[in-house]
């Protein structure tokens, strides 16, 4: 009896003293972005090599995404995880019932573009009507497919992954991209801009924010101060990234040569400097973006009608509120 | 320039003319050069492309072969699922150059209910066969590029280059080619038999290409992505046009563009591709795969060849300017050196010092003539001096003998008449202004005896001593033959025989005689072909005197002259001259002539006989001024004063 009584003292005593590691001790997080390293990702990467999390008291792991660590799957088993998504795909997963919550949302707009050759007879967004289409799979797609189904447009839907050869061979008129992205990919296999008809999904009203920062909801609550000092971080990284593009492309490239990623200085100089349209910094402070409810409930309403989700979460539980006195 | 030394000219026109020639001639062979190599080099660069691209599409022409086959198989026939499974790897098997090989059905094409089916065999790493079937939830292949750009193209057709799956440095490119079957004659798609090829083998044809020094080849996809280049950073990473991005090269952009679309030429470029020096881009197509072959040559080694030739024949041509320098200073000091010790010997002789010795030159050229000819010069000035100042030395003593004899002759003439004892009865005045060559003018005047005054002027035909002699001989003689107290006519006759006698040199003299009588102012007088004395009679112009004809003296023995009279008054006087009062000249030829001397003595007729003298004298001289006496001047002036 003694010995279990002082086994239960033992226990809470490094119990507490657990507590005390973790009062005093940085807290640790593993970060995942969505994608393979890109300069779509430059804020994060910068945040870590200049020590800005580090800086807050975080002591944070960036892993490599891509299509073997789809972040929404990671966060399900990662420890302290964080990652980016886009908020389609991540209001889609917690419809589906992972409780994940945004934390802060860094793309305020949209970059997602439909884009067609003059050569092949389209020149506003109605001629695509019964025109071959590339658009990627699942939540991808629903801003356009919102379009086509507003403006009752026939489109014959090519599936489209990661490259845009088919759209460069003549295999489809239209093929999906995004403006910091596939437009430059185009542009650098030898077409040029004024051969294009672009469109903006955001100029014809499908302006939905795009890349936001997730955990889980466990992951949260354990400590909202840190996931919160953690978005401001990441907004100062992205703050010093545009500030200092040069030494943000040299840390990109560093992880993008790491990776053995197939792409290059200048797209990704295209890609960072399309990300400072679409990344709004709060002026002063570098506190976090905020999703606004409007924005959810459209792209929500957008995947109801698509099918991909059969109930639309609350906001509430959804979106976390770093500006709301969560941060310390 | 002008000042300069001949030999100063002769380098500086040999050698700009040599230097304009030789670097007109370098010039030319340059520009030549250089062009023959580009040529050489264009005509290398379209050959060698030729090659290696002929050598790549024999390769991928085997390659699509196999697919084909096996499409228009699949096309034609019905099969199993278990014949299918079996397929790739027999493609793979049995063709060498085949990595990997699928025959990908449409979902449900194959086996209804089974979504994906597509058997899928590789060659590992250790050259094993593996077969899977490739096809899950994170691998639709339905939207991989090797599947879906035949399908929607509807023809077979060459992927990108992608490294492989396994993460390797290996690049692989993939043809795939669709097949199909005809239900109630409609053709419905329904896969594609892809085959993956590693590019190493490609990559090792192009990256064994080298041009010069750092001359290479590189070969661009579809998309312009660099497959192969020696920068391997760039390789799949790049692109043509994200280098032209980079490098802010529209030029480039658009050889890249002209590159995919097929094209084939040689352009040159500034700087680019990696080279920060001018070079040379041919390029030429792939067209089954739709890729670029380029060969890039730095111009600078494309010329260096040239260059290192154009500087040995810089090297050469400098080296010969400065042979030829030293040939032509050498040939210049040869000429030069000798005419510079001449020069210095012709100063020295020019200063007078004709003993100077020239130098010794032996030479038959134009120096050596030149040189000899100035020795000759040389010699004959200084005989020519030498002669010259015997010549002089001699023309002095016979000049100071003159002067010696003319003042011999001049002491025979009366200076002052010797003071007559109680005779103020007349005056008389002479003077002879003798010409610079002694002359042969001569008066007299004396008295025979108390009461007579003999007095006489005459002037011998010639000039100098023979003519002087004559005159002493024909004064000594007057004055002699006149004191006997003859008449005048009998004193020129005897005179005339004796100066006849002795004659030989045919010298003959006029003179004019006379014998006044103190006592009564009769005159007796004769001529001997002399000038017509003036008489100035008391209150009435000066006239001519009527003189007796007679013959000079000295010329004809048997000559007879005349004595004639006239009566002086006191107060009247007469002027006996030679004629060179009447014949001297002033600067413009003109003589003084008798009208002149008339004009004079009548200004003067008042004073006294002196005066007179003087007066005529002045007269004359002042008209001849600046023109040498040639001739003696006499006057002689006798005045009656009366008792």
């Amino acid at each position: 009896m003694k010995t279990i009584a002082i086994a239960v003292v033992v226990l809470f005593t490094l119990a507490a003293l657990g507590n005390v590691n973790a009062d005093q001790g940085p807290i640790q997080f593993s970060f995942v972005p969505q994608w393979i390293p890109q300069a779509q990702f430059a804020g994060y990467y910068v945040a870590f090599e200049k020590g800005f999390y580090a800086k807050h008291g975080l002591d944070v792991k960036v892993l490599r995404g891509g299509p073997e660590r789809p972040s929404a799957e990671w966060l399900k088993t990662a420890d302290s995880g964080l990652a980016t998504m886009f908020l389609s795909t991540a209001i889609s997963e917690r419809a589906k019932g992972t409780r994940l919550v945004n934390i802060g949302q860094i793309l305020s707009k949209s970059s997602q573009l439909l884009i067609a050759k003059k050569s092949s007879g389209i020149s506003s967004w109605r001629d695509i009507n019964g025109k071959k289409a590339g658009l990627w799979g699942a939540e991808l797609s629903i801003m356009p497919m919102a379009l086509f189904r507003r403006y009752g447009l026939q489109v014959n839907v090519i599936p489209q992954t990661s490259t845009v050869n088919l759209f460069l061979r003549g295999g489809v008129d239209v093929v999906s991209a995004m403006w910091y992205n596939e437009y430059h990919t185009i542009l650098s296999a030898g077409v040029e801009p004024e051969d294009l008809v672009v469109f903006h999904l955001s100029d014809l009203g499908f302006n939905v924010p795009e890349d936001g920062i997730y955990c889980l909801e466990s992951t949260y609550n354990k400590d909202p101060a840190a996931c919160c000092r953690f978005v401001k971080a990441s907004l100062e990284g992205w703050r010093y990234a545009f500030e200092h593009e040069k030494e943000a492309l040299d840390i990109v490239m560093k992880y993008v040569n790491e990776a053995k990623i197939a792409t290059n200085r200048q797209h990704q100089k295209w890609m960072l400097e399309h990300m400072r349209e679409v990344i709004d910094l709060p002026e002063s402070g570098g506190g976090p973006a905020v999703l606004k409810e409007e924005d959810y409930l459209a792209v929500a309403s957008e995947l109801m009608v698509s099918g991909l989700i059969d109930n639309i979460p609350a906001f509430s539980d959804f979106s976390k509120n770093c500006d709301a006195g969560n941060e310390k | 320039m002008r000042n300069r030394g001949l030999g100063f000219k002769l380098i500086l026109f040999t050698l700009s003319g040599t230097t304009a020639v030789f670097l007109s001639a370098f010039l030319y062979f340059y520009m030549s050069a250089k062009d023959v190599v580009k040529r050489y080099v264009v005509r290398a660069a379209q050959h060698l492309t030729h090659a290696t691209a002929y050598q790549i599409e024999s390769m991928l022409r085997g390659v699509e072969k196999v697919p084909t086959n096996y499409a228009a198989l699949l096309s034609a026939g019905n099969y199993e699922a278990e014949d299918i499974a079996t397929l790739p790897e027999r493609m793979v098997s049995a063709n060498p150059e085949i990595y990997g090989a699928a025959v990908a059905f449409e979902p449900g094409a194959m086996t209804a209910g089974n979504h994906y089916f597509a058997p899928y065999c590789y060659r590992k790493a250790d050259g094993c066969l593996a077969n899977v079937m490739l096809g899950h939830e994170s691998y639709h292949y339905f939207t991989m590029d090797w599947y879906q750009i035949p399908k929607e193209l509807n023809r077979a057709a060459w992927t990108e280059p992608y490294y492989d799956e396994g993460g390797g440095n290996m690049i692989m490119a993939s043809y795939s080619v669709p097949f199909y079957k005809e239900r109630q004659g409609e053709k419905r798609f329904q896969g594609v038999v892809g085959t993956d090829i590693a590019l190493f083998g490609l990559q090792e044809i192009v990256s064994s290409i080298r041009l010069y020094k750092s001359g290479y080849a590189f070969l661009i996809s579809r998309n312009g992505v660099f497959i192969t280049h020696p920068d391997s950073s760039l390789i799949m990473t790049n692109s043509i046009f994200s280098i032209a991005d980079e490098e802010n090269s529209s030029l480039l952009r658009s050889i890249g563009k002209d590159m995919i679309r097929g094209g084939e030429q040689m352009v040159a470029l500034q700087s680019g591709l990696l080279l920060t020096s001018k070079c040379l881009l041919y390029y030429a197509p792939l067209s089954s795969i739709g890729w670029s072959l380029g060969i890039v040559v730095s111009e600078d080694e494309l010329y260096e060849s040239v260059h290192q030739l154009g500087r040995a024949v810089i090297l050469i041509g400098l080296s010969g300017v400065f042979l030829m320098t030293i040939i032509v200073m050498v040939i210049a000091r040869h000429i030069t050196k000798p005419l510079k010790d001449l020069s210095a010997t012709t100063v020295e002789i020019a200063r007078g010092n004709l003993n100077a010795a020239l130098p010794d030159i032996h030479r038959d050229d134009e120096i050596g003539i030149l040189a000899r000819s100035f020795e000759e010069m040389r010699l004959a000035l200084k005989e020519y001096i030498k002669n010259l100042t015997a010549t002089t030395a001699a023309k002095e003593r016979i000049e100071s003998e003159l002067k010696i004899a003319r003042n011999i002759q001049m002491s025979f003439l009366p200076k002052a008449f010797p003071p007559l004892p109680g005779k103020k009865s007349m005056e008389i005045a002479a003077r002879l202004e003798p010409a610079r060559e002694i002359g042969g003018d001569l008066y007299d005047y004396s008295l025979i005896d108390r009461n007579h005054l003999f007095f006489a002027v005459g002037d011998v035909s010639d000039k100098g001593i023979p003519a002087a002699l004559f005159m002493a001989v024909t004064k000594t003689l007057l004055k002699g033959i006149a004191e006997t107290g003859m008449d005048p006519s009998e004193i020129l006759r005897r005179c005339n025989v004796e100066l006849c006698g002795e004659n030989d040199s045919m010298m003959f003299v006029t003179v004019f005689c006379a014998i006044l009588d103190l006592r009564t102012g009769r005159l007796k007088y004769s001529n001997a072909g002399h000038e017509h004395p003036i008489i100035i009679r008391r209150g009435a112009l000066p006239e001519y005197l009527q003189v007796p004809d007679g013959f000079f003296l000295g010329v004809e023995e048997e000559s007879r002259y005349q004595t004639m009279e006239t009566q002086l008054r006191p107060g009247d006087k007469l002027i006996v001259y030679t004629d060179g009062v009447t014949e001297a000249m002033n600067a413009a030829g003109e003589l003084y002539s008798h009208a002149n001397l008339m004009k004079t003595i009548l200004s003067c007729s008042s004073l006294s006989v002196e005066e007179i003298a003087a007066e005529i004298l002045g007269s004359v001289k002042q008209y001849s001024s600046g023109v040498s006496q040639a001739d003696d001047i006499t006057v002689l002036a006798v005045s009656l004063t009366g008792t």
